[in-house]
């Protein structure tokens, strides 16, 4: 039950160049640690974020277990045209978690 | 630290070199003061700040209606961003029906057990977390201000007796770090004044958001000594204690520290 | 969350500390892993992408703590010069930590939609480490940098 935060400039000018942040509340775990009976805790990560802009695919980015729990990201788009600002979270074990915000770009 | 007027001495005490920094008692600091650029920019950012996972989650327990009273929290207290500001920075309180302390997780299983007829949470759990991060939340910014007058006053002295007193393999006590070295340097780790005001506090140790009390178990290990149970007279005498001794101090919930 | 290795140390550490001086420093020693070994591995990495090719310096900032408070959270941000327009563009930033027991970190893949090739995220390290940033350009060629943080043994903190 990954809880995602977005944050998205709600106005920007055409051409503008604006920031996205997006945080998503998991573990991230590596794979290499041992439970109290000595057991490996099996690796469980966010391996894949894409963010689409208006259905578009901007960016995609893959993360290994170096990627500390409770992922943030924060990156650049160029602000086009209004519309939808999508990010997507895949686990290892196949499941999204999808966040979006709208943008009014003038 | 205004005077940096280093006292070299290492003191050596249970094997352990502290190098002792100057102190001044008066000088009240949030551990905010000690942590690196990096970690208080994460804090500073309510974006950034991975924190705001628990005030998000809080919110959505605010409203949500548990428990065979068919009740929300906001059925009684409304919206908390108005009625919940100003409410946690007072805490721990006296109850006179109860005869002690009552802290904000032992409020929020009150107002569960007893008007919403749901089960209490338990004390780290992320529902009373969460809870717990969203009602501070509300105080953010606003100092901390601790009744310690009247039938409270035993309770306080209780609490800093537990303060001043050793416990442990170790033989510490709280005030060994935290006052007498504060500023100082225990290995990699900058001693701070062990001040309560960001909990919960997202610590990038635990990976998540921890109770105050949660940090008082982790202390009492580390010296050997037997923790207390979350929630236990001790542990919230202590917790009256420690906000007394911080008052002026603003709220940060939820604060980030290493 | 369950310590991992560099906690552990540290929670030793700290009560080897507490039973007497002497053994402190034999105690948080860090054996560090044979360094050529993660040397190797993180080279072998980084041609595994650029096939060989060699790779310029500049370009890249990487914008990273001297001292990390905490191996478990290091802010890193990484940005590569470049117009960023359909003919050219960073294609992707592939980020390392070289001594971590496996170097990979993240590798981030750009459009000119991006607008700049600029990310902030935070990394784990298990230890003091060189961070490599490569870099793929548009037109096939790499830029590599790197910065050292290190990264300390905690004093206890419960």
């Amino acid at each position: 039950m990954a809880k995602a935060r977005l944050k998205v400039p709600k106005k920007a000018k055409k051409g503008d160049i604006i920031t996205v942040k997006s945080l998503i509340s998991h573990p991230m775990e590596t794979g290499q640690r041992k439970d109290k009976k000595g057991n490996k805790i099996p690796r469980k990560i966010i391996n894949n974020v894409v963010c689409n802009y208006n259905g578009k695919k901007v960016l995609e980015s893959n993360w290994a277990p170096a990627i500390s729990a409770n992922p943030y990201l924060a990156f650049n788009l160029r602000a086009s045209e209004s519309g939808t600002v999508e990010v997507i979270w895949t686990d290892d074990d196949g499941s999204k978690t999808t966040q979006s915000a709208k943008i009014t770009v003038s | 630290m205004k005077k940096a007027r280093l006292i070299g001495a290492a003191i050596v005490g249970f094997g352990m070199t502290l190098t002792a920094a100057a102190y001044a008692e008066d000088e009240v600091r949030s551990g905010y003061y000690w942590a690196t650029e990096e970690t208080k920019a994460m804090q500073d950012d309510d974006f950034a700040n991975p924190g705001f996972i628990w005030v998000e989650s809080g919110s959505e327990h605010w409203t949500k209606v548990e428990g065979d009273a068919g009740k929300a929290c906001q059925s009684c207290h409304e919206n908390a961003e108005k009625s919940m500001v100003g409410v946690a920075n007072k805490y721990p309180k006296y109850r006179e029906d109860m005869g002690k302390l009552q802290n904000v997780e032992q409020r929020i299983n009150e107002c569960r057990t007893k008007f919403m007829k749901a089960k209490a949470f338990k004390w780290e759990s992320e529902p009373m977390l969460a809870l717990t991060t969203y009602v501070r939340h509300q105080s953010k910014g606003l100092p901390v201000e601790v009744d310690i007058d009247g039938p409270a006053r035993k309770f306080y002295e209780a609490g800093k007796a537990f303060y001043n007193e050793r416990r442990g393999q170790l033989d510490m006590a709280c005030k060994h770090c935290h006052q007498d070295n504060a500023g100082g340097i225990l290995r990699a780790n900058v001693l701070t004044q062990g001040q309560s005001n960001g909990f919960p506090t997202y610590r990038l140790k635990w990976n998540k958001i921890g109770s105050l009390h949660r940090r008082f178990r982790g202390c009492n290990k580390q010296v050997r000594s037997k923790p207390f149970a979350y929630g236990a007279d001790e542990y919230v005498n202590l917790e009256l204690f420690l906000n007394h001794r911080g008052t002026g101090l603003k709220i940060e919930t939820p604060a980030v520290r290493n | 969350m369950k310590a991992r290795d560099h906690d552990g140390l540290s929670r030793r550490g700290f009560l080897a500390a507490a039973g007497g001086g002497a053994v402190l420093a034999a105690t948080i020693t860090i054996v560090p892993l044979d360094a050529n070994a993660d040397v190797a591995s993180t080279k072998k990495a980084v041609a595994a992408i650029t096939g060989g090719k060699e790779t310029k310096s500049g370009r890249i900032k990487i914008k990273a703590p001297q001292i990390a408070e905490n191996g478990r959270v290091v802010p890193l941000t990484m940005s590569v010069e470049s117009p960023m327009t359909d003919s050219d563009y960073v294609k992707s930033l592939h980020v390392f930590v070289q001594n971590n027991p496996n170097p990979d970190v993240a590798s981030f893949h750009f459009t000119p939609d991006c607008g700049a090739a600029h990310v902030s995220f935070r990394c784990r390290m298990g230890q003091t480490s060189p961070v490599i940033a490569l870099a793929e350009m548009s037109d096939g060629t790499f830029y590599q940098t790197d910065v050292n943080v290190k990264v300390t043994i905690g004093g206890c903190g419960g």
